[in-house]
């Protein structure tokens, strides 16, 4: 890389010596490092989880360990979220990332596959048992860029609603089975909340008012409102199923539904503690609140408007840019992978829902209470905007986070918010993709 | 002086401008400083030196972090960073942090050297916790003051709910969230400038003192006529590390309110984060960093002019 370094000063050669020793010495030692030696084949994984799905991931780990005890196995989990997409980017740029690593589904595009990512072996995946046919089409072709498959799904986590049972029962929301009647359309929604209100004396249902996007995609989405254009270069975005959206949200909070400002921890804690009664929240903390010991249970999140979907993701796996992969290294990853497929059945235990179709199938994962409860919205899970700003954690999310926020706090109304939000889109859009 | 040519004994070619080096000190007199700070000059060229240029040059490319092939752009970046609104509000909430942390980060240190420069066990208890906030890390100390905001069970609220007053969701409330930073900030940094205050202080000779009181000041008279202008020069050196320190804020914000509620606290720093590691635009996050430094600059620069101005006085 040319740079533009000082010109030694004159009548003082030995800096300069010194200097291009040192250099030569510093590639000595880079070049060691990355040559390889004999041993076994070495799989590191980098992830993200850092909840209740974590402890879980820590707990199936150790089982792959005790099975294969021919791969040198090491995992690393970073903070979720930017910090990690952050660390696994310079470490892809640089070739000298992990074997393998968790990545968003929504992200992939964003992530410049074709720079960062080496693509999978396809038949190296089939001979370890995986092929296409064990997942939802669309699922699969969401994992290929040009032809390519760049990711292997895990699961797919959509928003959903948890429920207090005993508040519920008191409110008399739970059907003769024992579990919440389905409420379809916005008048039989408010009037669950508020029946959960009577019980609880505080809120309905415990939401993240700092990150409100989940919510806003998921109400938004039923509308059948769209994002973007065929081509992803125009903002289509529908003003009047927007804002019907958001005026929901604020009405929630202005009636005092939910909370108007509520973080993350607060939105657990607020389920926990019965303030709340339900929560509407992705199915993630299914095991922080089993632990907690409390009452509960789940359903996919009702239909408030006109069709089913359900803001979510997908977990999968890639396989950062190496700079020198090694076959032996990668023939372990990939059997990492296909194992860890094999038995995400005790993955989903942590509430995700499985991409592999065979253990979806399994008695194991259907005796699973509650985390087989909302399994049927798994086609329905509704990916964030195809962009290389968007997806979890990514720029656009924050952007409806600093405008939608205001809405539930009562200091902006939902036009405003909305115009705000456009605004800012447009300018992503407007900004030279760097991938 | 370029062409000539460097020889491993060094004493053979007279240099015009030098003391004539032939009965000089031999050569491993003369230059064998130099492997001394060689480690270190290595490393300030590598992690210093280059990273300035190598930045300053990315600024013209649309250098991204994916490892896209990159493109000369000219002063594209330079110009989206002039149009470009975000820039200049996070450059605002910089500034307005600073202008709002800076002055009770000297006064506050200042009275607290005054009252910490005793002997005893009360002096010793105060300098104590004075410092002990300081050599704890971001996290910790952010972790604590978020619980402490935190409406509902947070000490802040009960205090005011106690006194009858309404809650204040300070890290969510778009006014209050600055200044819940800035107090968290001059809680756990002050200690710093506390003591070079009280190192200040007691470099102060207990003569003048005696003097003073011999010819009958007050209190109130030496402090003004004597301690506060003694100390002026560790005032000058504070408020400009205090400036460069304030001016560089990000850890906190970042973890206390992300920049919100709505970017309302967002740093410029942060804004450069966003763009160079989250959106891997690291030719624009240049841009944007070296208008920054110059600010930083100009800030130094304006500084020292006041601070030298000062001391002519004296």
């Amino acid at each position: 890389m040319p740079h533009a370094a000082p010109p030694p000063p004159p009548g003082r050669p030995t800096r300069r010596t010194l200097l291009a020793g040192a250099l030569g010495l510093a590639g000595a030692t880079t070049l060691t490092g990355c040559g390889t030696f004999s041993r076994d084949a070495r799989v590191r994984e980098w992830n993200l989880f850092g909840g209740g799905d974590g402890a879980r991931l820590l707990q199936i780990h150790d089982k792959f360990v005790a099975e294969h005890k021919d791969i040198a196995f090491e995992a690393y989990t970073l903070a979720w979220g930017p910090p990690f997409y952050t660390k696994l980017a310079m470490s892809a740029a640089g070739g000298r990332a992990p074997e393998v690593a968790t990545l968003h589904l929504s992200r992939l595009k964003g992530f410049s596959p074709t720079t960062m990512l080496d693509p999978i072996p396809v038949d190296l995946l089939a001979k370890a048992g995986i092929t296409e046919q064990d997942f939802i089409p669309d699922t699969w072709s969401r994992c290929q860029v040009d032809g390519q498959l760049y990711a292997v799904p895990l699961d797919s986590h959509p928003f959903v609603l948890y429920y207090n049972t005993e508040i519920c029962q008191q409110a008399g929301l739970l059907g003769p089975d024992g579990r919440i009647k389905t409420v379809k359309g916005v008048d039989a929604f408010l009037d669950m909340l508020r029946a959960v209100k009577e019980v609880t004396g505080k809120f309905g249902a415990s939401v993240e008012t700092t990150n409100p996007w989940r919510l806003w995609w998921t109400l938004y989405g039923q509308l059948e409102g769209k994002f973007f254009d065929e081509s992803g270069t125009q903002l289509i975005i529908d003003d009047a199923k927007a804002i019907e959206a958001l005026e929901l949200m604020a009405k929630l909070a202005a009636d005092g539904l939910t909370p108007k400002s509520s973080d993350y921890p607060s939105l657990v804690a607020q389920f926990t503690n019965g303030d709340a009664g339900l929560s509407f929240n992705g199915e993630w903390e299914v095991t922080t609140y089993q632990t907690a010991k409390m009452p509960f249970s789940m359903a996919p999140f009702p239909v408030v408007y006109d069709v089913p979907k359900f803001a979510g993701d997908a977990h999968t796996f890639v396989m950062p840019h190496q700079a020198d992969r090694s076959t032996k290294d990668t023939e372990a990853t990939v059997e990492y992978i296909a194992w860890m497929l094999k038995n995400s059945a005790e993955w989903a235990a942590g509430g995700h829902i499985p991409a592999y179709q065979p253990v979806v199938a399994s008695p194991e994962y259907l005796n699973l209470k509650p985390q087989a409860e909302y399994r049927s919205v798994a086609p329905d899970v509704l990916f964030d905007p195809d962009a290389w700003f968007s997806g979890s954690g990514a720029q656009l999310q924050n952007e409806a986070g600093a405008a939608f926020s205001g809405v539930y706090a009562g200091r902006m109304t939902p036009k405003a918010a909305l115009d705000q939000f456009k605004a800012a889109t447009r300018k992503l859009l407007d900004t030279p993709s760097p991938v | 002086m370029a062409v000539q040519t460097p020889t491993r004994t060094g004493t053979t070619e007279p240099q015009p401008t030098r003391q004539p080096p032939r009965n000089g000190p031999p050569w491993t007199e003369k230059w064998g400083g130099l492997f001394f700070v060689a480690p270190f000059g290595v490393l300030f060229a590598f992690f210093l030196l280059w990273p300035t240029f190598s930045g300053l040059w990315n600024s013209f490319f649309n250098t991204s972090l994916a490892g896209v092939q990159q493109e000369f752009l000219g002063l594209a970046n330079w110009r989206e960073m002039f149009g470009d609104p975000a820039v200049w509000d996070s450059l605002q909430n910089t500034l307005v942090f600073t202008a709002m942390s800076t002055p009770p980060l000297v006064i506050i240190a200042l009275v607290m050297a005054l009252l910490a420069n005793r002997k005893g066990l009360l002096g010793w208890f105060l300098r104590f916790s004075y410092f002990a906030p300081f050599v704890m890390p971001a996290t910790v100390v952010t972790l604590i003051w978020v619980w402490i905001y935190q409406p509902g069970f947070g000490l802040v609220n009960g205090l005011l709910t106690a006194g009858g007053s309404a809650e204040i969701d300070w890290l969510n409330t778009e006014n209050r969230a600055m200044l819940a930073v800035v107090i968290t900030t001059v809680w756990w940094t002050v200690g710093f400038n506390f003591l070079l205050y009280l190192a200040a202080l007691q470099g102060i000779p207990d003569q003048v003192y005696e003097a003073a009181a011999i010819d009958g000041a007050s209190g109130r008279q030496q402090l003004f006529r004597i301690t506060l202008p003694l100390m002026s020069r560790t005032t000058g050196l504070i408020v400009v590390l205090q400036l460069v320190a304030s001016l560089k804020i990000f850890d906190q914000i970042y973890l206390m309110t992300d920049g919100g509620p709505n970017y309302a606290t967002r740093p410029i720093i942060q804004y450069i984060y966003e763009n160079g590691f989250t959106s891997y635009r690291i030719g624009y996050a240049s841009a944007i960093s070296y208008m920054f430094f110059l600010v930083i600059v100009i800030v130094s620069i304006a500084q020292f002019r006041l601070f030298g101005g000062r001391k002519e006085a004296n």
